[in-house]
């Protein structure tokens, strides 16, 4: 519908240029971005809805206070979702901090940080 | 932090990643969430979702009324007209600058967003200095940004929330007559539409 403007994208100059957003990287890390999907992703399936996601957001951003920037703006969003996952019942702490083990020594390890452009179903 | 070049072992993983990894890991093995569709959530957001779409919002009102009239009345439904949705079930509400009215977008409690049209906040959108000076400075943040308004001109900040969340649709350039509407998407900026900026003018995209 617009291939004009989409041939655009390749004419702006670093503020809009892919994949950063307007001269900043969307997500720092790979890690930042699942967390970010995660939730999206289990707002969309419908196991919470956006608001109560997002009250954890502000408690979990007022208790970090004034001295909070963006460099941890998705610490604090992982660690909202992390505590709505248990109080939902769909984790428990044990099982988190065991699975976080898991990764930290090695014994488990994948490759989910690994963005193939392969197809998905 | 930044990690250093050419060494030989590979960084351990920062703790938050071991903690996003663990929780996707379960919520997947639990049938909970399905990675794939995460993959691609993260790539529409990355690579497809970002201030374009809003520049497109934003030009096609200045170059049609009917349009920019059914967007003020109601922006969710105007900007799904152009195929852009998914606000997590929030309103998108659009704000007209005009010569007496400077509108600009802050959330002060945490980053709501306009994510359709604007993709994911910066980081200064997410900062506590921003989150709080909008609100009790607005024109000193504004210079700051490089905008100095005359005095004759009313701010109005905006405070988004998880059910509301707002665009500006900024004043339409000087000189700018000729242009058509995809030409006019080079003049709109995402500060423009956050209200920390004006719109270019053609000169400055020239």
């Amino acid at each position: 519908m617009s291939t004009d403007a989409d041939m655009q994208i390749a004419n702006m100059d670093g503020e809009a240029a892919l994949p950063r957003s307007n001269g900043e990287l969307v997500f720092q890390a790979p890690w930042e971005g699942r967390a970010f999907g995660i939730a999206v992703a289990m707002n969309e399936d419908g196991l919470y809805s956006w608001r109560e996601f997002r009250d954890r957001l502000v408690e979990e951003i007022a208790a970090a206070g004034e001295d909070a920037t963006g460099a941890t703006y998705y610490e604090q969003w992982l660690a909202s979702l992390e505590k709505l996952a248990i109080q939902r019942g769909f984790v428990t702490p044990e099982e988190m901090n065991a699975r976080t083990e898991e990764y930290a020594s090695g014994e488990r390890d994948d490759d989910h940080d690994d963005h193939d452009d392969h197809e998905d179903h | 932090m930044s990690g250093d070049h050419g060494t030989h072992n590979p960084e351990p993983e920062p703790y938050p990643a071991l903690r996003a990894k663990a929780l996707e890991s379960l919520l997947v093995e639990k049938g909970l969430i399905d990675s794939g569709a995460i993959d691609e959530i993260v790539r529409t957001y990355e690579q497809d979702i970002g201030p374009l779409n809003g520049a497109k919002v934003v030009a096609r009102a200045w170059s049609d009324p009917d349009y920019k009239r059914r967007l003020l009345a109601n922006g969710t439904d105007a900007i799904a007209e152009m195929g852009f949705q998914g606000a997590q079930g929030a309103e998108i509400v659009v704000l007209e600058n005009t010569p007496q009215l400077h509108n600009m977008v802050v959330c002060t409690l945490c980053s709501c967003y306009p994510w359709p049209i604007l993709g994911l906040p910066p980081t200064w959108y997410k900062s506590a200095p921003y989150r709080s000076r909008a609100v009790i400075e607005p024109r000193a943040v504004l210079e700051e940004f490089g905008l100095e308004l005359d005095d004759s001109v009313e701010v109005r900040v905006w405070d988004s929330t998880a059910e509301v969340r707002y665009m500006v649709l900024p004043e339409r350039p000087q000189g700018t007559d000729a242009l058509s509407e995809a030409e006019l998407v080079n003049l709109v900026t995402r500060d423009s539409m956050i209200g920390v900026a004006i719109a270019k003018s053609p000169a400055e995209v020239a």
